[in-house]
């Protein structure tokens, strides 16, 4: 039996926040039917990246929405509006990322949904909140890293603030809007009660930034400060960072500094015994250490620095991370199958459950693919 | 509902540092009671590890941070009593989380297939850097050295930089919240059908996951993703994507039509390009608006952007943050009173169910601060199981 076998979930959310924390929820077993408006879609459709496209789709939206049916609506068409409130009526989860007030003049609020089906799980992702001066702002991952502080934490000192370079918030968003709707679900399951639940992405990447956050609020608001090369975490002392070698770069985690002189040969660094110098003098250190490693290969390092158990690893991109014995053990890749026929080779769910391997080969659907077994199925009718 | 959705649940955290005892922290703010199982001497090793040297007594206020809310019970997992104890605390638990080396829990003998004998109603849900077979399985899960391994470092910053890795710990976050996910999933399906689970979970799938927008293009068009030359935002987006300087500040500007942008700023460098050159040559698109926008100042672009409702905003750092109302309006902070008085300001929980929420002032336990309370309460429970047995 899957974990969530025999829930059903209605996805009214585009792009990625939403949709994300749907394909958690379908890997996990529920069946999740995107609500899409007619002709048009998810929007996320239409976002070619890269100038990388499937059939004309682009390939984020088939990453995204694997393992999902679709059902086409026009929410400002009273018929399919009915439609669509008779199928509420018989899921368990509905969840949506409009700006605050979208689904208020639809008319299928929380309070009108709940007056639908009380025990429903009604999950919103909202950009900032459903308050305030930023409230109707376009909740955008770039956006809300830039106001939330989280640009000045990577890259070294003197770059300019540095976006993280995947969807952070989006998918950070998404999944703490999953785990407040399995929390709902549970609830529910124990005592019949619905609920609302509430994510906004500004929440959710400060939450991401609780550590370092906490640490602002009680240091008299000390901001971060990068260290001039090598950065890791503007907040760990040295050796912690990215370091060019000869031949590749490597990756040299929290360590002795002392030790590593030793280890390297590098006599440098022999003085540096006081543990507070690591943090208070890590520029220093690190341009003592990134001299040093430039003198021969990641891979003789490692040979060098794994044996002491240092914390240590290659950097590698795709290509190379491919070719990794691990790698290839983890079965990461899953083709799905699109209804056209189309073959997308993707990530499956990096939960495994009972020892197994959560895939399905089903891609995503086509706008509106699932209309008419949706209709028959639950008996829509106007 | 009429209390937190998670209450009367039992978690028994063996997990140390941040990716596990976030997944506790997240079990503890939805309701559940979090007994961290810490070891006699030293405990949770995150005790003695501080950012900036900021401590609360003998704990660094990042232990503080990730472990409010939370119960310690102490106990030395290599001697057979204490051992004997944990087992009879693992029949009153719901959920177990670990994140030891693979091989660890076997040695010690509390692994899945014990603890399910033991407990079969049980969801065991543990964490290993980069699974449990192959020949990383034994190298050290630490942060960075997945974001090294795992292609993140070469998403973030510009093209002609080193790779670049997040400034903070993504792997060990993300992996905590994706086994709250398992755990609750888990609870969900126990309820209906009265079995348990065995979670398991990794940073380096984690990390996958978390590229799965970027792996999925690489493996449908082979190519790696490429940051670009200036003010890269993501590297599979088109110009004007990322965060340009003004004369006084710094901008972002997410996706916008290239001819949409040129009109609202009256940039006639933008004019030259057609939207279907927005990524080939996005360099130098992005070149010609990095030297348009440092003519200006932050708020004369943004008056001009946010008129038109474009994708823009001023890059803030915390201190401007959080003098915003934006910030404010949230309630994202909370005081939390430590043990010996000393009050602590972090984070909330940022989930809120049916328009609350969700704060906590109970703070991080001492070492062990409950453990004689537990063995109390098991006596009488293995008391009163006896009698009814």
């Amino acid at each position: 039996m899957k974990l969530l076998d025999d829930i059903l979930v209605l996805d009214f959310s585009q792009f990625l926040s939403g949709p994300s924390a749907g394909l958690r929820l379908a890997d996990f077993g529920a069946e999740v039917i995107k609500i899409e408006r007619s002709g048009i879609g998810d929007i996320c459709r239409q976002l070619y990246v890269s100038d990388v496209m499937i059939e004309g789709e682009s390939t984020i939206f088939h990453a995204i929405n694997r393992n999902k049916k679709s059902y086409a609506a026009d929410l400002k068409n009273p018929v399919d509006l009915e439609k669509v409130k008779q199928l509420i009526k018989k899921a368990d989860v509905m969840m949506h990322n409009f700006r605050p007030g979208v689904m208020e003049r639809i008319g299928l609020d929380y309070e009108t949904v709940k007056a639908l089906n009380p025990s429903i799980v009604y999950a919103e992702i909202s950009g900032y909140g459903n308050e305030g001066p930023w409230r109707d702002l376009p909740g955008q991952d770039l956006l809300v890293q830039s106001v939330a502080g989280l640009t000045w934490l990577s890259n070294n000192k003197g770059t300019p603030p540095t976006p993280m370079g995947v969807a952070v918030v989006d998918i950070l968003a998404g999944t703490q809007a999953a785990q407040g709707i399995l929390a709902a679900l549970y609830q529910r399951a124990v005592s019949g009660e619905g609920a609302l639940v509430q994510v906004s992405m500004l929440e959710a990447i400060l939450d991401f930034q609780f550590e370092v956050l906490t640490c602002f609020y009680n240091d008299g608001n000390e901001l971060p400060e990068r260290s001039k090369l090598s950065n890791g975490n503007p907040y760990i002392a040295a050796p912690y960072g990215i370091y060019e070698t000869a031949s590749g770069y490597l990756a040299l985690s929290m360590g002795n500094v002392p030790l590593l002189g030793r280890l390297t040969g590098c006599d440098e660094l022999l003085k540096y015994t006081d543990p507070a110098d690591w943090y208070d003098k890590r520029d220093e250190i690190k341009s003592i250490l990134s001299a040093e490693l430039l003198r021969q290969s990641a891979e003789y390092w490692l040979s060098v620095l794994i044996p002491a158990d240092v914390w240590c690893a290659k950097v590698l991109d795709y290509d190379q991370l491919r070719k990794e014995e691990s790698y290839r053990e983890l079965n990461m890749e899953i083709k799905v199958k699109t209804a056209n026929g189309i073959t997308v080779t993707t990530t499956r769910c990096p939960v495994r459950v009972d020892g197994e391997l959560l895939v399905s080969s089903a891609g995503a659907p086509l706008l509106g693919e699932h209309n008419r077994e949706i209709e028959e199925r639950f008996g829509l009718t106007v | 509902m009429s209390h937190l959705p998670l209450k009367g649940l039992v978690v028994l955290e063996f997990s140390q540092y941040l990716s596990g005892p976030s997944a506790g922290l997240r079990l503890a703010d939805l309701g559940a009671r979090v007994i961290k199982i810490e070891r006699p001497t030293g405990g949770d090793a995150c005790r003695s590890l501080s950012i900036k040297n900021l401590w609360i007594e003998e704990n660094s206020l990042l232990f503080h941070t990730i472990n409010r809310n939370k119960e310690s019970f102490t106990a030395d997992l290599k001697n057979p009593d204490d051992l004997e104890l944990l087992k009879q605390l693992i029949r009153k638990a719901d959920v177990i989380t670990h994140n030891f080396r693979p091989g660890v829990m076997e040695r010690i003998g509390l692994d899945y297939d014990v603890v399910k004998e033991i407990n079969p109603r049980v969801i065991y849900a543990e964490i290993s850097g980069y699974g449990k077979t192959g020949p990383w399985a034994d190298r050290p899960g630490q942060d960075l050295l997945l974001q090294a391994v795992s292609g993140l470092v070469f998403t973030t910053g510009n093209a002609e930089d080193a790779p670049t890795p997040f400034g903070l710990s993504i792997a060990d976050s993300l992996c905590g919240a994706q086994l709250v996910q398992g755990v609750l999933a888990a609870l969900i399906r126990r309820h209906k059908a009265g079995k348990g689970a065995h979670i398991e979970l990794s940073l380096l799938e984690s990390l996958l996951d978390f590229q799965f927008e970027l792996l999925t293009t690489y493996y449908n068009s082979g190519q790696l993703p490429e940051r670009s030359t200036i003010s890269n935002g993501q590297p599979l987006l088109s110009a004007p994507y990322g965060i340009y300087p003004t004369k006084d500040g710094f901008i972002a500007i997410a996706m916008t039509p290239l001819q949409q942008l040129a009109d609202v700023l009256n940039c006639a460098q933008l004019r030259r390009y057609t939207q279907d050159e927005a990524f080939a040559k996005r360099d130098e698109i992005k070149q010609e608006l990095l030297e348009f926008l440092a003519q200006e100042t932050t708020n004369h672009w943004l008056g001009m952007l946010k008129k038109h409702d474009i994708w823009a905003i001023e890059v803030m750092d915390w201190r401007q943050l959080v003098e915003h109302e934006g910030y404010k309006v949230l309630g994202m902070s909370q005081e939390i009173r430590t043990a010996s008085g000393k009050t602590v300001t972090t984070s909330r929980c940022p989930i809120r169910l049916n328009g609350k929420r969700l704060y906590s002032d109970r703070p991080a336990p001492m070492l062990g601060e409950h453990t004689d309370a537990i063995i109390r309460e098991l006596k009488l429970f293995i008391k009163e199981n006896q009698l009814q047995g």
